[in-house]
């Protein structure tokens, strides 16, 4: 092992207490036994007992989850259609249009996103409500999954394309059994991508959402705005907990993998 | 008894396989190949070579159906697949990559495309089991591509492109990807794997050896055309031009005028310094006519005298000594202060060399030795 550096320990320090100060904070707090949020009296898990009793709450949790799962999942079907054409449509007429149009929303302010969503959803009558906030998460996470499949898509091999068509595929069994499956894992990141962008997006659902579909950011921004309880805190350091697990056990995941290829890789030499 | 020759190109009643009728193809303003015509016969082993552009990787993929020729036919069986797309062709492909994929095992690799013609499961998985017979994987069937050797991957590669028996098996750089031990194995595997199975093999390649070693013919190519189209044995013996002399394998090209003799004799005047050379020729040259000797090295003999009955010899001084094992090659330079090659045997021990840098050498060789060429 190499010893660090005074100099690296430092920076070390002081980037991860950036970071992470402020979430420490919150979950220490989430186990206060009193109502103050800044005065510290005593360890209690009351306020996660509350919250679980609270039904607004878990009403707009549920509808979070609920927009979140199929705007993804629309987002990840699209936007990998997308980028599929955009990489393999080869030089068809407007195509640097489109591609330009694709990645748009990537930098529009989500305020126009959000207002120009609104006024479409007014325009054609459509009520708000679960639907339009489907919609508008759909519209902006696909160009994020499309990003991240057309980024795999690239560098994928097409002579395995090429060598599925040689032995008699058609063009959709192609997609089907050879594409696809080797850039699921860019496509289950695209997915998780926007669902995790659909979780925390406060700007465009509060555009879109109606008075029976709130979601979880908006019910705790209007929450904190009447000021902050203790309930947040604690519904704060559970969607920490879930996210911690999460990454955690695929960063554990993807390692285990490697270390199976590799394995298998130096088998395979000596097996000659 | 002789066993009767293969060679249906000489027979003019043989009906060609495949026939390139007057094909052509752009890729924008860049010509791949021009107006080119060229017949395959059935069980042949075909090879085309050439520098890398030279179009032999275009050939290839218009008769795999992944690129369309912009002009002309390509006939096979007596169709014409020329616009037909790759999934409907009687042909497969072995890529240069492999192209095995990833996510299927061995057994499931070679066993994509006769599931594609829907065929009974049983008559898959046999016809899959004959296959690993075949190149030898029966131990590696459920293992995936990453988990396998180079050589290994390489075999299955094989194995699936033949799995469907096609009329007609593309090979591109098929062992570019293996050591020379192993790649050498490996040629003669592949002939032998073509002759049981009898099916036609094309084979791109830019190793004049492989080609060689492997094809029944051989088709030279430069710049989207074909330069010759013959026999390895006569390919290296009766190059038509310079270009194939000096693409296959090693020799001398010196440059002289042709002054005829008797015959197809010619005295060829290379040098104001040395004597005229003697060369044959089946082609006419006229007086004073710029034309080339070209002389493979190991058809020159190295000697200290003067040897008394050769038609050529020249003088020189060992510049370079090149010691592959096997055999030896001098760099002889003249008096004249041109460079000539000479390959040796090396029958003796490296201890008894008889000649070592600095040498005076005489070079010498017949009047049939070499082939004289007018371009």
């Amino acid at each position: 092992m190499n010893r660090l550096s005074p100099f690296n320990i430092v920076s070390l320090t002081l980037g991860f207490a950036f970071l992470y100060i402020p979430m420490l904070i919150l979950v220490i707090y989430s186990f206060n036994g009193g109502r103050l949020v800044t005065v510290w009296s005593g360890f209690s898990t009351k306020w996660y007992g509350e919250l679980f009793q609270n039904e607004a709450f878990l009403d707009a949790a549920l509808v979070t989850l609920k927009v979140a799962v199929i705007s993804s999942t629309i987002a990840a079907v699209l936007g990998t259609m997308a980028a599929y054409v955009l990489v393999r449509g080869g030089r068809f007429l407007g195509r640097t249009l489109f591609s330009g149009m694709i990645y748009a929303p990537l930098v529009m302010p989500e305020v126009i996103t959000g207002l120009s969503l609104l006024l479409l959803f007014i325009g054609i009558g459509l009520d708000r409500g679960v639907l339009t906030i489907v919609l508008a998460h759909t519209t902006f996470a696909m160009c994020y999954v499309s990003v991240v499949v057309s980024s795999r898509l690239v560098t994928f091999d097409r002579s395995l394309e090429e060598a599925a068509l040689d032995l008699g595929a058609t063009p959709f069994e192609t997609f089907r059994l050879v594409t696809l499956p080797i850039i699921a894992p860019a496509v289950i990141s695209g997915w998780l991508l926007a669902f995790t962008l659909s979780l925390d997006d406060l700007v465009i659902a509060s555009f879109t959402s109606g008075p029976s579909s709130t979601t979880l950011p908006i019910k705790i921004y209007s929450a904190v705005r009447l000021g902050v309880s203790p309930e947040i805190n604690a519904l704060s350091t559970i969607m920490i907990g879930i996210v911690a697990v999460g990454v955690i056990t695929a960063s554990l995941v993807s390692k285990q993998q490697l270390i199976r290829a590799k394995r298998d890789e130096q088998e395979a030499a000596r097996t000659e | 008894m002789n066993a009767p020759v293969f060679a249906p190109w000489t027979d003019q009643s043989a009906e060609p396989m495949i026939r390139f009728r007057n094909v052509t193809k752009k890729f924008g303003d860049f010509t791949a190949i021009s107006n080119l015509n060229l017949d395959i016969y059935e069980k042949e082993f075909f090879a085309l070579l050439g520098p890398s552009g030279c179009g032999k990787t275009t050939m290839m993929r218009m008769l795999a159906g992944f690129e369309e020729p912009t002009s002309g036919d390509i006939i096979v069986s007596g169709d014409n697949i020329g616009h037909l797309p790759p999934n409907q062709r009687p042909v497969n492909m072995m890529f240069q990559s492999y192209a095995l994929f990833p996510h299927l095992s061995v057994w499931e690799n070679i066993a994509f495309g006769l599931r594609r013609d829907k065929l009974p499961k049983d008559q898959i998985s046999a016809r899959v089991d004959e296959m690993l017979k075949l190149t030898r994987l029966e131990k590696f069937a459920r293992r995936k591509p990453h988990q396998i050797s180079g050589g290994q991957r390489q075999r299955v590669a094989l194995a699936r492109s033949l799995a469907k028996a096609p009329k007609l098996l593309l090979l591109d750089e098929p062992l570019g990807a293996l050591d020379k031990k192993l790649r050498e194995a490996t040629q003669f595997e592949l002939m032998d794997i073509q002759e049981k199975t009898g099916t036609t093999f094309v084979i791109v390649t830019h190793d004049q050896e492989e080609a060689m070693t492997v094809a029944s013919r051989i088709a030279v190519m430069d710049e989207g055309k074909l330069v010759q189209v013959d026999t390895p044995d006569r390919l290296y013996e009766n190059p038509n031009s310079r270009y194939v002399a000096d693409f296959v394998g090693d020799v001398n090209i010196i440059e002289a005028k042709a002054s005829p003799l008797d015959g197809d004799r010619y005295a060829l005047h290379w040098s104001e310094a040395e004597d005229a050379l003697i060369g044959t020729t089946s082609t006419a040259l006229s007086d004073g006519q710029s034309c080339y000797m070209a002389i493979r090295p190991e058809k020159i003999a190295i000697s200290a005298d003067r040897p008394e009955d050769a038609a050529n010899a020249v003088q020189g001084k060992v510049e370079d000594i090149g010691y592959l094992g096997n055999m030896s090659t001098y760099h002889v330079r003249l008096n004249s202060g041109s460079l000539i090659k000479a390959q040796v045997a090396n029958q003796r021990r490296i201890s008894r060399r008889a000649f070592a840098w600095e040498d005076p050498v005489w070079l010498s060789w017949t009047a049939t030795a070499g082939v004289v060429l007018a371009d």
